[in-house]
């Protein structure tokens, strides 16, 4: 039986066979690995791309101090992203788990509706949650638009939730009595991090200050939007940087909500005011990758 | 001409299940009207899908068009020919159509004589017209939500296609191409319990796909599915629970279904069963068991898209998920009783309604005004006030279905009076026109205040539904109202409910028409009738109703609706907006005094038995009035040349029509002579 970690290298083994850039984790707080720059700003533009990465995902509210066998405030996604989908995708899918020791042929494997949206993000997707014997193992998604565009190239989006899955394949009914390893479990790396978490989200954070933060990331991105129209080298200029202080808005706007410090009226204005954030440098990033290529052709020309 | 058998089949990638009927009775009737237009003749015996594949089979299908033989018309005669010889029109027209000008004919039209050419089409082969309409054809299969899997621009349909076969005959593939998948006669079997490339025609579709491990028609699997259960509870004093909607979601996610018998520890049924139901099916799409008492059985049975599941292990890993499921649920029961649900009110204003109609704190405040205005006791005044507040537990996050049915559970553990808790419990019935109302008056008016409030609120926003569009299923809010006031017997006035808002009264009104009409049985002209004369309290219109169902087939009713009519034909005709009062003086003896007295006799005794809701008797005296009616119609003239003597003619039958209105208005009344 493999252990949490050699499940994961597999995975990654799998899909770097598979012509994936295998990247580590993305270093500010995120959601979900769809909010990652490798995706969201990777889909947008014509140009194929393939990774796959391990991307540690936070919900605030989801936090259960530990207590909840199957409920986690961070847990570890394993996202793979294949621009343009290839006509075999799904059975690509399958053969992943395959590869990481499951036997279809004695399994039950059911592809069920569930299409994603992201209001933040203002992305949105088809696909399913993937089944196995009754559990979902699988997100799998067909990415139709990000931060309001049409995507040029249709991408296939595959997330596995690593503590799920690994609890199933090594039939643990908590989450913590994962083996990490042969010697260490998955509470001993992670226990202390979801109880903290959850007393700081639940209790301690102070909402004051979590605005004054959301509020000056905001600043820090618009003006950078801002600046973008005027400055002379496109290429140069640090969409990504913006981009970082939207996923910290992101994490703010989770973070105030699990703290129960966002009413219903202030709460569609708040989300509002994410998603423009996303949808502009979505829209400039598009213009700066356009305003790149075109450079590389004059240079080709020449 | 040959007739050959056609078959087509679209691979896609798995279609959500309850899109997947539809889909394909639309895709036959494109087929159908396809094969019409073109003349192609064809008989579609097969047309069905699984989650992976949609397929139509059809006989007879002409290998091409008939020819078809037509007439050209050209110039007239008088233009084509001059002294016998043809003109440049005549060559021209001609050589347009490819023949020599002594080819041409005259042709007599109403118009005159013309130059015509008898041409000959030769019919085109259903190869090239099946393959030339297929690719929009296919792309046109209705479904509700679409997608596009190659890039911005390209196809859309539900899914991606994967493959496509499109065969006539044994082996002619009809050639055509969408996004780059080109038909042929190959298909794909079962994505564990089949091959991956099956050559098929017409003739052995369904045997070869069924030896690849999919069952392509819908009802073998349906009977495939129930046949299995019953096998698997045979002697074990189980029953499954029936559930119709399951089964078909079931019939539509598998191309091989194999029910398989599963259990979970006992000491879960000590968690309310409305919990592990709904956990069990709306969760993991099982069926649930009962034994022979109708208790609650630790079973459940799973469908699994295999053929089978010698080692257990499908079964093994579904039994853990659902512990895994049911320690959730237990971990909500018992976390969610730390709070009360009335200290849990405060926390609705974190919860959003509807943006701009505010939180469910506010919509509360709301509910229990309403609940105190239509005269609810202090119980339902409590309901009103937790009703909500499940929506802030944790078992209500994880299963919103249970919304309402955890309140009145969590009310009952906590003590509440039976009253409050029942009334918590069903407030949001009735879900259908099939469900029941709430039980009990003081959930009746919780209901009623939780509906009326949201369809205040959204049409005050302008959100009334239009078309097929309905995100506040205030269609479903409106019907539940009008249920729960006829079936629940409360009289309150629509007018009211709609408090003034016009569009909204007009929403219910269409309501209570298509609940007496279509969910009652109410004839349409009945419904007219009771409904014309008054409408606000439906207690009342429901009493009017049965009793015109009950007076109708007498003999004197529909003649006297007939003549309720040809009266107020005059009353319009003649412009008559008056109603004063009779001049007796000026009646004419005979039939005129007679109808007079008739009226003046029966009018007493109508409204007092209308005073007492007596309608069935009333409305029999009304048709009694019949011979005086008819006699009067037969013998007296309403438009004499005396405007005086007119007047008073025209009044008397205005009275009669504004007295006798009042429990329904007989000239709806679509009379069979």
């Amino acid at each position: 039986m493999d252990t949490f970690q050699e499940t994961i290298f597999k995975l990654k083994q799998y899909w770097s066979d598979r012509g994936c850039i295998i990247t580590e984790p993305y270093d500010v707080e995120v959601g979900a690995g769809t909010m990652c720059p490798e995706t969201f700003l990777r889909v947008l533009g014509p140009k194929p791309y393939r990774v796959a990465y391990i991307q540690p995902s936070r919900r605030p509210a989801d936090g259960r101090y530990g207590e909840n066998p199957n409920r986690l405030y961070k847990h570890q996604q394993l996202q793979v992203i294949l621009k343009p989908s290839p006509a075999d995708i799904l059975d690509q899918y399958l053969g992943s788990l395959e590869a990481i020791g499951i036997d279809l042929n004695k399994h039950d494997l059911k592809f069920e509706e569930d299409n994603w949206e992201s209001p933040t993000l203002g992305a949105w997707g088809i696909g399913w949650q993937v089944m196995m014997d009754g559990l979902e193992i699988t997100q799998f998604t067909y990415f139709q638009q990000c931060g309001g565009v049409d995507l040029d190239l249709v991408p296939a989006e595959i997330t596995y939730g690593m503590e799920r899955l690994v609890a199933f394949l090594q039939g643990r009914s908590s989450v913590y009595d994962i083996d990490w390893t042969r010697e260490v479990k998955y509470a001993t790396v992670r226990l202390a991090e979801e109880l903290q978490h959850s007393v700081y989200n639940f209790e301690l954070a102070s909402v004051d200050t979590l605005w004054q933060l959301f509020s000056l990331h905001e600043k820090e991105c618009q003006r950078l939007l801002d600046a973008y129209a005027s400055y002379p080298e496109k290429s140069r200029f640090p969409l990504l940087a913006a981009y970082d202080h939207v996923l910290k808005c992101s994490n703010l706007f989770n973070l105030l909500d699990a703290r129960g410090a966002i009413s219903v009226t202030e709460r569609v204005g708040v989300i509002g005011r994410v998603r423009k954030l996303a949808v502009g440098v979505a829209s400039l990033w598009l213009d700066q990758q356009s305003a790149a290529s075109e450079s590389l052709n004059e240079v080709a020309v020449q | 001409m040959s007739a050959l058998p056609l078959l087509i089949e679209i691979g896609t990638e798995e279609i959500p299940d309850w899109m997947i009927r539809n889909a394909v009775s639309n895709f036959r009737e494109m087929v159908t009207s396809l094969l019409a237009e073109e003349q192609l003749g064809g008989v579609i015996r097969f047309a069905d899908a699984t989650p992976r594949r949609i397929a139509l089979i059809a006989d007879q299908v002409l290998s091409k068009q008939p020819d078809r033989e037509e007439l050209v018309f050209g110039p007239p005669k008088s233009a084509a020919f001059q002294d016998g010889k043809p003109t440049s029109a005549a060559l021209g027209f001609a050589r347009k159509n490819g023949v020599e000008v002594d080819m041409l004919r005259i042709e007599a039209t109403p118009k005159g004589e013309y130059v015509a050419v008898r041409k000959m089409t030769p019919g085109r082969s259903a190869k090239q017209i099946l393959a030339q309409a297929l690719p929009d054809l296919i792309l046109k299969i209705y479904f509700p939500k679409t997608m596009y899997w190659t890039g911005k621009g390209g196809a859309r349909f539900i899914r991606p296609i994967r493959w496509l076969v499109a065969v006539l005959g044994e082996n002619e593939v009809i050639p055509f191409e969408i996004e780059g998948v080109a038909s042929s006669n190959i298909t794909d079997g079962h994505r564990r319990l089949g091959a991956r490339a099956i050559f098929v025609h017409a003739g052995n579709y369904v045997s070869q796909l069924e030896a690849n491990g999919v069952i392509v028609c819908s009802e073998q699997r349906k009977r495939r599915i129930l046949d299995g259960m019953a096998k698997l509870v045979e002697g074990t004093g189980l029953r499954v629970k029936a559930d119709s909607a399951l089964l078909e979601t079931l019939v539509f996610l598998t191309e091989y279904p194999t029910p398989i018998l599963g259990s979970f520890d006992r000491h879960y049924l000590a968690l309310p069963e409305e919990v592990l139901v709904t956990v069990m099916r709306h969760h993991q799409k099982y069926f649930s068991l009962e034994d022979e008492a109708g208790r609650l059985a630790p079973n459940f049975i799973a469908v699994i898209n295999m053929a089978s599941d010698p080692e257990g292990i499908v079964r093994h890993g579904n039994e853990r998920v659902l512990q895994a499921r049911f320690n959730d649920a237990r971990f909500f029961w018992e976390f969610d009783q730390r709070k009360r649900l009335e200290d849990r009110v405060p926390d609705l204003a974190h919860v959003t309604f509807q943006a701009k109609l505010g939180s469910y704190l506010d919509k509360t405040h709301r509910m229990v005004a309403l609940v105190r205005e239509f005269g609810g006791d202090a119980h339902a005044v409590r309901a009103a006030l937790l009703s909500k507040c499940d929506l802030t537990t944790e078992m209500v996050k994880e299963f919103t279905e249970l919304q309402g049915i955890m309140g009145g559970l969590y009310a009952r553990q906590q003590g509440e009076p039976e009253e409050v808790a029942r009334a918590i419990y069903d407030h949001y019935k009735p879900l259908s026109m099939e469900d029941s109302i709430p039980a009990t008056l003081g959930g009746c008016l919780v209901a009623l205040a939780d509906k009326v409030d949201t369809l205040r609120g959204c049409f005050e926003l302008g959100l009334a539904p239009t078309g097929s569009k309905d995100p506040f299923a205030l269609r479903r809010a409106a019907q539940g109202v009008v249920k729960i006031l006829v079936e629940g017997k409360i009289a309150l006035s629509l007018d009211r409910l709609a408090a003034g808002n016009h569009e909204l009264r007009d929403f219910l009104l269409d309501r209570v028409r298509y609940y007496f009409k279509d969910v009652r049985g109410f004839r349409y002209d009945e419904v007219n009738a009771v409904l014309a004369s008054a409408a606000d309290d439906l207690v009342d219109v429901e009493q009017r109703l049965l009793a015109i169902q009950t007076v109708r087939p007498t003999a004197d009713f529909e003649p006297l609706a007939a003549s309720f009519k040809r009266i107020q034909n005059i009353l319009r005709q003649a412009g008559f907006t008056g109603c004063g009062a009779v001049d007796a003086s000026l009646l004419e003896p005979g039939p005129e005094q007679e109808l007079f007295a008739a009226f003046e006799k029966l009018r007493l005794q109508v409204s007092a038995l209308r005073e007492k809701k007596d309608y069935e008797p009333a409305l029999v005296a009304i048709a009694s009035l019949r011979p005086q009616v008819d006699r009067f119609f037969d013998h007296v003239l309403v438009n004499v040349s005396n405007e005086t003597v007119r007047q008073n003619r025209l009044t008397l039958l205005a009275n009669l029509l504004t007295e006798f209105s009042s429990i329904a208005d007989f000239s709806e009344i679509v009379t069979s002579s």
